[in-house]
């Protein structure tokens, strides 16, 4: 939930990267974390396994820039994502403002993605959202492995509702502002509606 | 999405006086409330290099998971926590949708910062349940002049 803060002129939203297990979503963070400027984010948090898998969920803040005279910071989150890690996944979906799910452009992952993006669908709504509704972009990941499925096809199905899909290769950090900033300008244009 | 939290600047210096007595009452070393979701709302002591907005966000992680757990033990959730280092500690009480997150060390002890963070709960969530409680509609909200432009400028 986003919260705006007039004392000290601060906005802050909350970003959940979603995905399959092993699609990049930490990849994304990591990305973000090393390009940016240290006094421009605070530290990268990873509550990870001993074999670096997500265990409950990675953040970071960051902080974008002046809007009217508000910091607008934002509150990136991934979540675990493997299967059995549902029940973290739900909890850190709480008073989310944007989703990015991150898709895995691999062939032998596309069912991955498409159980990964009704688990998303499902927890959502038991938060009490609607994705349908909510700030959100399709970042397919990875395209630069050889076994991958053409973009078009992943996005015809993935896509939900004509949300920006944008092709990364987190690694390298190719589309990870793109994804970013797309979600951001989705929050902040919601938050002109009031 | 849900409506955004607007807190004002006098409902901020408020909750920051009830922090600061806590805090003294308590002889914390920090005190500080924080959303569930884990958005710091407020804090008040010696921050120092202290990481606020990364505690603020593992102790609504914490809080969340170890309420997972209570569910399923047949509990609501549990309301308080506490972590006990060799020298700094933590006390975190759930107080409606805020956490009362209190930080001390030898010179306090568990018992005393539970009895004073009890005795300002109820404050804190009466002051909490108006800020809530005000219509988002109704507010001069400053980003309702918002432009493209302004969005864009941010990842120029």
């Amino acid at each position: 939930m986003t919260f705006i803060n007039y004392a000290s002129r601060e906005i802050n939203c909350k970003i959940v990267y979603y995905g399959p297990g092993l699609c990049g979503k930490t990849t994304n963070l990591q990305y973000i974390f090393d390009s940016t400027a240290p006094q421009a984010r605070g530290k990268l948090i990873s509550l990870a396994t001993e074999t670096d898998r997500t265990l409950f969920f990675d953040f970071m803040p960051l902080e974008l820039g002046t809007v009217r005279g508000f910091k607008t910071r934002f509150h990136l989150y991934t979540v675990p994502g493997q299967v059995f890690y549902d029940a973290s996944r739900k909890l850190i979906l709480k008073g989310v403002d944007g989703v990015v799910f991150v898709a895995d452009s691999q062939e032998e992952r596309m069912d991955a993605n498409i159980e990964s993006l009704y688990n998303l669908e499902e927890n959502l709504q038991t938060q009490g959202y609607d994705l349908l509704k909510i700030p959100y972009v399709l970042q397919l990941n990875k395209r630069d492995l050889g076994n991958i499925v053409p973009a078009e096809d992943l996005a015809a199905e993935l896509q939900k509702k004509g949300e920006p899909v944008i092709e990364a290769v987190a690694s390298t950090g190719a589309g990870v502002f793109d994804t970013l900033k797309a979600v951001a300008k989705q929050v902040l244009t919601e938050l002109r509606k009031g | 999405m849900a409506e955004p939290i607007l807190l004002r600047e006098q409902q901020y210096h408020q909750i920051k006086a009830v922090l600061a007595r806590l805090r003294m009452d308590a002889s914390a070393k920090v005190v500080f409330l924080v959303d569930k979701d884990g958005q710091e709302i407020a804090s008040q002591g010696e921050v120092g290099n202290l990481d606020t907005t990364s505690l603020a966000s593992l102790a609504a992680g914490n809080v969340a998971a170890t309420g997972g757990m209570a569910q399923l033990i047949g509990e609501k959730e549990f309301p308080t926590l506490s972590h006990e280092g060799e020298k700094e500690s933590i006390h975190i009480s759930v107080v409606g949708r805020l956490l009362l997150v209190v930080v001390f060390d030898e010179r306090s002890s568990l018992g005393l910062v539970k009895l004073r963070s009890k005795q300002v709960s109820h404050q804190l969530a009466k002051m909490f349940e108006e800020i809530t409680s005000a219509d988002y509609d109704d507010v001069d909200s400053p980003f309702a002049g918002i432009t493209d432009e302004d969005i864009d400028s941010l990842f120029s």
